[in-house]
């Protein structure tokens, strides 16, 4: 049988599709109108499958809903399964999902499960004209260089990274047929048990939300320093982040962490203290409009990224920048 | 408690990026001397994972590692801290693979190994960035997997593993033998230690071929390959930052605020 059209592994969040789902469907069509195929998504989970399939409906030509208890926290055996058994029902030729806890995990099993690959991380995602392949472009060497891939086993097995895929529009064009697959799950086949859950974000803005954003780095020196970018950063209404280092020292907590295995932001405003700007820091920051970097090296990285630079302390460049930014903001 | 980690010589990330530079021919990182390869750093977590389980249960940590010209130095530092005994999959068969055909190779040494309890990877290699390996090993040899670790505990004959999720982290119970990936949350490596380099020295790691681990060598490196690459290149970079000053720092930092508010970004 043929593989054809192109399948979401959809994320849903309270009921919600996912924004990472919602910049897939974006992308995914575009990818199923250039193919001239379908698009599809695939939703797991236990309770509100139902409303987020209905959402999906909307915008797609069919929903594939698995509903289960065992599928209410995300295990690698029960959800590589449930992917595998809808890609031998539906054939898809292309499978996306985002770059994220689950997609990391659940890609590559499972598309060894079928026989075939993934590709992860990819900024970039195309039709190769000839052959109609899926050309997939992602980072490698930490970003220092982009590499595009492709295979010739289906499905094309593809994990996204977050905000890559933003500027196609989702179309509400779907044909929306919602076809429900039965769990079919044994629960001695699941080696893994979720015992807990441990949020240790503070809940203020979120990074990946974050119009603004002020960033240390290994230059800040301890804990203490970040008491200061946090005080900048509420005075512009802007979160705090951090550089691997910074957290891999334990000056701030992991959940700060920017950076290709860190969070991905797009901010308006970046503002990188004391951070030499390592192309997988930079995986993470690329994305704002502009960033402003304040380092005492004058050949960090940073400096060929940003849009303006201050060579100096930032001890002592951070009071001036504040004072000044609190008169001119009426503060 | 017997665990296997598994290992990966890469350039060095560390290594400034203006100094990067990829060969349009050969397609291959060309190697300067002053920023020689060094381990994978995840893979130096994974190391000190599987070190820190020994410390507390006793048991063998044996190092694993697929390439060529590995340099001896490199690929023997996981001895210097600690672990006991070094293998090396060493052939040009074995290279320029997918995860697919890598983690194959990988597989069958481990099969050829035997017995085990835990394969610790890094959660992704430096120069690939693609996280793949542990699960192709792991989907070969029928084990469960738990990616992205931050803490490892056996308890009893299952493991406690604490996954890094994007709020915090998720606590799961996973029964052995078991393959986990490792993240840097994990904690710095130990460095080495003056015995174990006197140790690591003495050691010659065991190298084996395609036929010691009785694989086909079409089923390997880029012969055994799904993925294939089509082009790599580096993006032209053009910078464009304007640089602020001022009578001192302070005043610096002053004029970049007025600079911020005269485009509209304060």
């Amino acid at each position: 049988m043929e593989n054809k059209g192109v399948m979401i592994f959809a994320e849903v969040t309270d009921g919600k599709l996912a924004p990472i789902t919602r910049e897939l469907l974006g992308a995914g069509r575009k990818l199923a109108n250039d193919l001239g195929e379908e698009l599809s998504v695939m939703i797991a989970g236990s309770g509100a499958v139902n409303t987020a399939a209905k959402a999906a409906a909307g915008v797609t030509d069919k929903v594939y809903a698995a509903d289960s208890p065992m599928l209410q926290d995300y295990s690698n055996e029960a959800y590589v399964k449930m992917l595998e058994k809808v890609c031998k029902s539906a054939h898809p030729r292309i499978v996306l999902m985002g770059h994220t806890t689950i997609g990391r995990d659940l890609a590559p099993r499972a598309a060894f499960r079928l026989g075939t690959a993934a590709v992860t991380d990819c900024i970039a995602l195309d039709i190769d004209d000839m052959n109609k392949q899926l050309l997939m472009t992602k980072p490698v060497y930490g970003g220092n260089a982009l590499a595009v891939f492709t295979m010739e086993t289906f499905p094309q097995i593809a994990t996204i990274r977050v905000k890559s895929m933003t500027t196609q529009a989702v179309e509400s064009t779907g044909k929306g047929e919602i076809i429900n697959i039965t769990a079919e799950l044994d629960p001695a086949e699941i080696k893994t048990t979720v015992l807990k859950k441990v949020v240790m974000e503070d809940g203020g803005i979120k990074l990946e939300d974050a119009a603004v954003i002020v960033t240390g780095g290994r230059g800040i020196g301890g804990p203490e320093g970040f008491k200061q970018l946090e005080e900048l950063a509420k005075l512009l209404n802007g979160a705090v982040g951090a550089s691997r280092p910074a957290c891999d020292n334990g000056w701030v907590k992991d959940t700060m962490q920017i950076g290709l295995t860190g969070k991905i932001v797009s901010p308006d405003v970046y503002i990188a203290v004391a951070v030499s700007g390592t192309t997988q820091h930079m995986a993470g920051c690329s994305g704002a409009r502009n960033i402003i970097a304040i380092n005492k090296d004058p050949e960090a990285n940073i400096f060929t990224e940003a849009r303006y630079g201050v060579v100096g302390d930032w001890k002592k460049v951070l009071p001036g920048f504040e004072a000044e930014a609190k008169k001119l903001m009426g503060k | 408690m017997n665990i296997i980690v598994c290992v990966k010589q890469v350039p060095d990330p560390e290594a400034p990026p203006a100094r990067f530079k990829i060969d349009p021919n050969t397609y291959n990182v060309v190697s300067t001397s002053d920023f020689p390869p060094v381990l994978s750093p995840f893979d130096e977590q994974a190391v000190e994972a599987a070190l820190r389980i020994k410390d507390a249960w006793g048991g063998k940590v044996t190092i694993l590692s697929l390439g060529i010209n590995m340099q001896r130095e490199v690929v023997k530092k996981p001895l210097s801290m600690g672990a006991d005994e070094l293998i090396l999959l060493e052939d040009p068969a074995f290279v320029d693979g997918d995860s697919w055909s890598t983690g194959y190779a990988l597989a069958a040494a481990i099969k050829k190994i035997g017995k085990f309890d835990l394969i610790f990877c890094g959660r992704q290699a430096a120069d690939s960035d693609s996280g793949q390996v542990g699960a192709a090993i792991a989907e070969i040899l029928g084990l469960p997997q738990v990616s992205v670790a931050r803490k490892i505990e056996a308890a009893g004959n299952k493991v406690r593993v604490e996954r890094v999720t994007a709020d915090g982290y998720e606590t799961v119970e996973v029964s052995m033998p078991a393959l986990i990936t490792v993240s840097n949350e994990l904690g710095e490596p130990r460095y080495a230690t003056i015995k174990g380099i006197v140790a690591a020295k003495r050691e010659e790691p065991m190298v084996w071929k395609p036929a010691d681990i009785g694989v086909d060598a079409f089923k390997v490196g880029v012969a055994g390959r799904r993925v294939r690459m089509v082009k790599i290149y580096q993006p032209a970079h053009v910078s464009k930052c304007e640089m602020i000053t001022g009578a001192n720092e302070e005043d610096a930092g002053k004029n970049l605020a007025k600079k911020m508010a005269e485009v509209k970004l304060l």
